[in-house]
């Protein structure tokens, strides 16, 4: 079982990553070898079993509906690369 | 000074045999001197430490007493300190200055804890050896050729090098345990809710738990007290009463039922390792505990489950880092989607943006079902393995680590060798429970642990178990000769 050169390319898009191309042979096959060990999980029947998503089975807990945070708006945007007028800066999307 | 023990310091500060100023001082001294070799911190905030001490010792002048207060400790740099920088080894988060405290380090300031500074660690907590760290490796104190462990290197060679007498840490695939075994030190990773994750930066959200590292089970029983307990900022915060840890260390070890897994005396487990484990359990024997062989029939596969889920779970947590509201940003993007895979390609160092493909991969349309919902399957059954053992048995005890420490560039080069380092510690991530390492030998001079793993919400059990075997024999009391 191996990743191919297009799927990993797919999946870096996904995941807003550029791989240098010298390194992309090599992550290919590292990323291959990462694979092969996963997939000694499929020799296992687990028909029968559900998924554990958390260690200890519990459920999301809900609070009411009431504003309990300060706002804190400046200091988290004073951490900002670029902001500006209370606005988060990027290149422009719209042409 | 920098000998006493954690648990020793707020006596001898009641007693004024030295102010919590000038211990503060002298580590601060020592971690300048030793860490261009050591490289065990990324940031020192002499300042900052030396406010709190001098506040400590004025609070203490005022009739303020505490087991903590003025007590010097280091912080692994994936905890969030408000107004010092914060960077998880990483070039993403290399200037980030948090605006608010982890919860962890709100309580053991709460406590009266002086914070020296920030400890180095792999990038993004994802490594075995501290060789990852956008700020350079950490070196072991025992031996400054080999590796400390990781990805809590930087905690562990503190402690160990007597630079700090404790440090907080995180371990999501065994990042407490096995630098603590590779640097003769007791660490402890709590039950999955035990201790909050608010402002612990993520990688693994259902895997990822905090503890302390220190030189004894007596010290990291005052660290934990202090850092668990319920909090409401952590939606998988346990809300129940958290034990007296420190009261429960000396109740005798008679009738004690110890689990012995078969499946962790494999081929891959070093022989000097293997006799160490072995000596160890003969001496809780000796103190009146039973051997039980058990076994936990689906351990090998955790390896590869977590090779699917932390990555997965990691791809989505750092997806966050995009340049845009905080951390590394490229320079001059050319769009939006070059201001993205800039700032990540250059942000990230290789072996994280290797887990990132692995867990997009993972996760992505087509390869779900067979990844990462067959690793939440294999989950169950290794948690359930833990749940029959535990009815016969009350702890369960074996290695933390394959070997001793090993030397820089001897696993890095390939992945797989590096993930087989973390094989004991693995399965207890993944089930939730609670689980430390203490010192438990030397072979060839560098330090073996031996692992503890107890039912959920045990760590008192375990900590009693640990301090009297500390109690019998002085392997935790060894120091390296590295001299600061």
């Amino acid at each position: 079982m191996t990743i191919s050169e297009q799927d990993l390319a797919r999946v870096a898009e996904l995941a807003r990553l550029r791989l240098d191309p010298a390194t992309v042979t090599e992550v290919t096959a590292r990323i291959g070898n990462i694979l092969g060990m996963i997939d000694r999980m499929q020799a296992v029947d687990t028909r029968a079993v559900s998924p554990m998503a958390h260690p200890l089975d519990t459920v999301q807990r809900l609070r009411p509906d009431e504003v309990t945070e300060p706002d804190r708006r400046a200091d988290f945007l004073a951490i900002a690369p670029v902001s500006e007028d209370g606005l988060y800066l990027v290149p422009r999307v719209i042409e | 000074m920098h000998d006493i023990a954690l648990e020793a310091i707020a006596g001898a500060l009641e007693r004024r045999e030295f102010s919590s100023v000038e211990i503060t001082t002298h580590l601060l001294d020592r971690i300048e001197r030793a860490n261009p070799t050591l490289n065990a911190f990324v940031t020192l905030d002499r300042e900052g430490a030396l406010r709190t001490a001098a506040a400590a010792d004025a609070a203490r002048a005022g009739g303020a007493t505490g087991p903590l207060l003025g007590v010097p400790i280091a912080h692994k740099d994936l905890f969030c300190t408000a107004g010092l920088r914060t960077t998880c080894g990483s070039r993403m988060l290399g200037e980030f200055v948090p605006p608010y405290d982890a919860t962890v380090v709100e309580r053991l300031a709460a406590a009266g804890c002086v914070t020296l500074g920030k400890t180095n660690m792999d990038e993004f907590a994802m490594g075995s050896s501290n060789e990852t760290s956008w700020f350079g490796p950490v070196r072991n104190p025992w031996d400054t050729a080999r590796v400390p462990g990781g990805s809590s290197g930087g905690s562990a060679a503190a402690v160990a090098a007597r630079l700090a007498p404790g440090a907080t840490a995180t371990d999501t695939g065994g990042s407490i345990r096995q630098p603590a075994s590779l640097c003769g030190l007791t660490g402890l990773k709590a039950t999955y809710g035990r201790v909050s994750r608010h402002g612990m930066i993520a990688f693994a959200s259902s895997l990822d738990q905090a503890g302390p590292i220190a030189r004894s089970a007596a010290d990291c029983a005052l660290m934990l007290s202090a850092m668990a307990g319920f909090d409401t900022r952590d939606s998988t915060s346990i809300d129940t009463p958290v034990p007296d840890y420190v009261s429960l260390l000396d109740r005798p070890l008679a009738g004690l039922r110890v689990g012995v897994p078969k499946e962790y005396f494999d081929p891959g487990l070093h022989p000097g390792t293997e006799a160490a484990v072995r000596a160890g359990l003969a001496e809780l024997e000796a103190q009146g505990a039973r051997l039980i062989d058990v076994s936990l029939p689906h351990s090998p596969l955790s390896v590869p489950a977590y090779y699917v889920i932390a990555p997965a779970e990691c791809s989505a947590n750092l997806s966050r880092y995009d340049g845009v509201r905080y951390g590394y940003r490229c320079k001059d993007p050319a769009d939006l989607r070059d201001l993205y895979e800039r700032s990540r390609s250059e942000g990230f160092g290789e072996e994280v943006k290797r887990r990132i493909i692995v867990g997009t991969y993972a996760l992505s349309a087509g390869y779900y079902d067979a990844y990462y919902r067959k690793a939440q399957q294999i989950r169950r059954l290794i948690a359930e393995d833990f749940r029959q053992a535990f009815e016969q048995v009350d702890v369960i005890a074996g290695p933390a680590a394959p070997a001793t420490a090993f030397r820089f560039g001897e696993k890095s080069n390939d992945p797989i060798t590096m993930y087989l380092e973390d094989i004991y510690t693995i399965a207890a991530n993944l089930a939730g429970l609670p689980a430390m390492s203490m010192p438990g030998g030397l072979v060839d001079g560098l330090p073996v642990g031996i692992q503890l793993i107890g039912n959920h919400l045990q760590e008192g059990l375990l900590l009693n178990v640990a301090h009297r075997f500390q109690q019998a024999t002085d392997w935790h009391t060894r120091a390296p000769a590295f001299a600061a």
